[in-house]
């Protein structure tokens, strides 16, 4: 299965929710008018988009049809898809590993997949005949440093780890100096769930960055912050804090399986310009695709 | 951010209704909309909202507009109090079986927070004086049955886990076994998270349940999840027929809107928040307090309601005598600000006094801690030192700072404060009978 269809299965849910009503709403109408108008901002806000990124666009919606002198409902739906495909941008996602080794730093709030994602980044950049080495990172949860050792027996790449209550900044040094003599090209670091309300365990996100930066100061890195496509409207707040203390590079959307619609990374790319770089639609290990947001907002129509 | 913004626009909004009487509909129109974005913007799902914008707008058009409040206010009023009619105005309690062991069962999304809940509950029913045994059921995701051992370990309470080959039917049913052979009057049941929409592994949980047959479903939600709540519980709900839900991660800055959510879809009770990751930050659900998160807002009228709960009306006349004559000793300090801590935690409080917006109280640290100390150095003094703190010579400072276990500068600080409070007091009372009237009506020295 490619691409297209797998996104185009994991969203089916999604598109059934969002467009079946978009359409119910445009054939029900057929004429422009207010209640059209209203009917949107609903669809837009229960797929997380939230309400002052469905207000801008069903702002810009009104301006459009206004201005083209769309009179048809339908109509509308175009145009609509346009400008979420104005927020989205035409990138794809992609990481760049221009030095050996690169360094993909994972991080977010607790239970969102992180280590899952770990496993699937292994295994795909493995399949690019990338040579991966794993930091267990999260050396706090009970049990993390197994959960991230199956996976990457799974992706059949190395594994560096402490025991559990060890400092994480001690973990990625080693990890790094294991990569750098093992010509690894990609360091993958996990690190524990965290609430970004937590001061200190941002600080402790802060001292991993500065070892990194000191043993690896040349070298490409990308910070990934792994969000679930069911949460909210904190997902905003999420990607604000965690950028602060971590310059987050791009998104990893998972659980897109599931009905949740994950239109909070529209919100947050419209608001934050942070892009999407992978999503999650299943459980096995290659269910983790580069996300495209053409074929996105195409699977979502 | 958006919300703080929100909170703004209907503070606004109610100042902007003035005027006394009734509740009109065109009050009720301009408060609706501000509450329906709030309400959007915690997360609650907009079917939800929709419904309860409705019956609250029926409810709130035509009230009385108590004494002392605007139309706006009123409106808040109703609205906060429907929202915690809607959220089960008492809060629930976990029931037991009357022929042990009793067994719960959690269940939920994947990352929701099960097995650490099942690690908290365990804790508070082993404290309520139970002899739990939790069973590692997540036969799927790796290490799952490794992190309840380990949590096991730390609690020093018995997991039962046959790996991962057998199923989770199997495991449930062994378990139970296995309690009733060692007493252990308590069952917790650790599934694996799925998706509501896996029949394969929902069909698998209602295997669980008639094989066990449990007390108490309970379904596990990430407080911070969107719009997508609904479904979720409601599809486990059908399913299953849970009996509680319990909203975890809520130590985040999330409003937590899934909770009134769930609740509305479901019908069943919160019944547990999880706030942190230690394992005995488990805390009974208070729909009140769940509300005002959900709005949001510094909402004048608690406070309100609240200092009229806690303020003893004839006290606070007293006091204002006191203040007016200058005889407010360090005693009545202590007593209003015990007072202002039977109201609740101070953040909350701040939050409520009008004028006071989200924006001052990022920049004001209130700290708990500090009134703590202030207390005990008051309560390490002699009465004569209370009525007249000039007499603390440098020995009695040094024996009040070994009593409270603070130390001199502290004491110096507070009493430099009092002084303060006493020149600001002098001012307040000499500003007139307006100044005097709202002094009377909070009795706020701070």
């Amino acid at each position: 299965m490619g691409f297209f269809e797998k996104l185009k299965n994991g969203l089916k849910k999604t598109r059934a929710e969002i467009t079946d009503k978009i359409d119910k709403i445009l054939v029900s109408m057929g004429k422009i008018d207010e209640e059209l108008f209203e009917e949107l901002e609903e669809v837009l806000i229960s797929a997380d988009l939230g309400v002052e990124t469905t207000m801008e666009i069903v702002e810009e919606l009104r301006r459009k049809v206004k201005e083209n002198k769309v009179t048809q409902a339908v109509d509308v739906k175009e145009l609509l898809k346009d400008q979420l495909a104005n927020i989205l941008g035409d990138e794809k996602g992609e990481l760049s590993f221009s030095t050996t080794p690169s360094v993909i730093v994972v991080v977010g709030v607790n239970g969102v997949g992180k280590t899952t994602s770990i496993g699937k980044i292994s295994y795909l950049l493995k399949q690019m005949g990338k040579k991966v080495v794993i930091a267990a990172g999260d050396t706090f949860r009970a049990a993390a440093i197994e959960q991230v050792e199956v996976w990457a027996n799974r992706a059949g790449v190395d594994i560096i780890k402490h025991s559990e209550g060890a400092d994480p900044s001690a973990v990625i040094f080693d990890a790094i100096q294991a990569a750098k003599s093992r010509k690894a090209d990609v360091l993958i670091c996990d690190t524990a769930g965290r609430l970004h309300t937590k001061k200190n365990l941002m600080e402790e996100l802060k001292k991993i960055y500065r070892v990194i930066k000191r043993e690896l100061p040349e070298a490409d890195m990308e910070t990934l912050l792994v969000l679930d496509a069911t949460t909210g409207q904190n997902a905003v707040t999420q990607a604000k804090v965690f950028s602060e203390a971590a310059a987050v590079t791009g998104l990893v959307l998972t659980k897109l399986d599931g009905t949740a619609k994950g239109g909070i990374v529209i919100a947050i790319k419209s608001e934050l310009n942070v892009p999407v770089k992978l999503v999650g639609v299943g459980e096995q290990l290659d269910d983790l695709q580069w996300f495209d947001s053409k074929e996105f907002i195409e699977a979502l129509f | 951010m958006v919300f703080e913004g929100l909170s703004e626009k209907l503070q606004q909004t109610m100042k902007k209704l003035r005027g006394a009487g009734r509740v009109t509909e065109k009050d009720v129109k301009a408060m609706m909309r501000e509450i329906k974005l709030a309400l959007l913007e915690a997360d609650v799902n907009f079917k939800v909202v929709k419904q309860f914008i409705e019956s609250v707008s029926e409810r709130a058009v035509g009230t009385d507009v108590l004494e002392s409040l605007t139309p706006g206010q009123q409106v808040v009023k109703i609205v906060h109090e429907e929202l915690i009619s809607l959220m089960g105005s008492v809060p629930a309690k976990i029931t037991f079986s009357s022929k042990p062991p009793t067994v719960y069962m959690m269940v939920g999304l994947q990352g929701a927070g099960k097995t650490t809940f099942t690690g908290k509950l365990a804790s508070y029913l082993r404290k309520e004086g139970k002899k739990p045994l939790m069973t590692a059921c997540d036969v799927y995701r790796p290490a799952a049955i490794q992190q309840l051992q380990v949590l096991g370990k730390q609690l020093d309470i018995p997991v039962f886990a046959m790996g991962d080959k057998q199923s989770p039917v199997d495991i449930a049913k062994a378990a139970i076994k296995h309690a009733s052979l060692n007493q252990n009057d308590v069952v917790l049941i650790d599934t694996a998270g799925r998706l509501h929409i896996d029949d394969d592994l929902m069909n698998e949980l209602e295997n669980i349940k008639n094989a066990v047959g449990p007390q108490e479903i309970l379904l596990v939600v990430d407080s911070m999840t969107g719009q997508d709540a609904v479904n979720v519980a409601k599809s486990f709900n059908e399913k299953l027929s849970i009996d509680g839900i319990i909203l975890t991660k809520l130590d985040g800055d999330t409003r937590g809107g899934a909770a009134l959510s769930t609740k509305a879809v479901t019908g069943k009770p919160i019944k547990f928040i999880g706030i942190g990751e230690k394992l005995n930050e488990l805390e009974v659900f208070y729909p009140d307090r769940m509300a005002s998160r959900i709005l949001g807002m510094g909402d004048v009228l608690s406070l309100i309601e609240k200092a009229q709960q806690s303020f003893d009306e004839k006290k606070a006349i007293e006091l204002e005598k006191k203040m007016r004559t200058m005889q407010f000793t360090l005693d009545d300090f202590l007593e209003q600000m015990q007072q202002l801590k039977k109201m609740g935690p101070l953040n909350q409080i701040m939050g409520m006094i009008p004028g006071m917006d989200n924006k001052m109280l990022k920049d004001m640290d209130v700290d708990e801690k500090k009134m703590a100390h202030t207390e005990a150095i008051i309560q390490s003094m002699t009465k004569k030192e209370r009525v007249n703190p000039s007499i603390l010579n440098a020995s009695r400072r040094k024996r009040i700072a070994a009593g409270s276990g603070t130390s001199i500068q502290e004491i110096n600080q507070l009493l430099k404060q009092f002084e303060q409070l006493k020149k600001m007091m002098k001012t307040m009372t000499s500003m007139g009978k307006k100044g005097r009237k709202s002094l009377g009506k909070f009795g706020l020295p701070f």
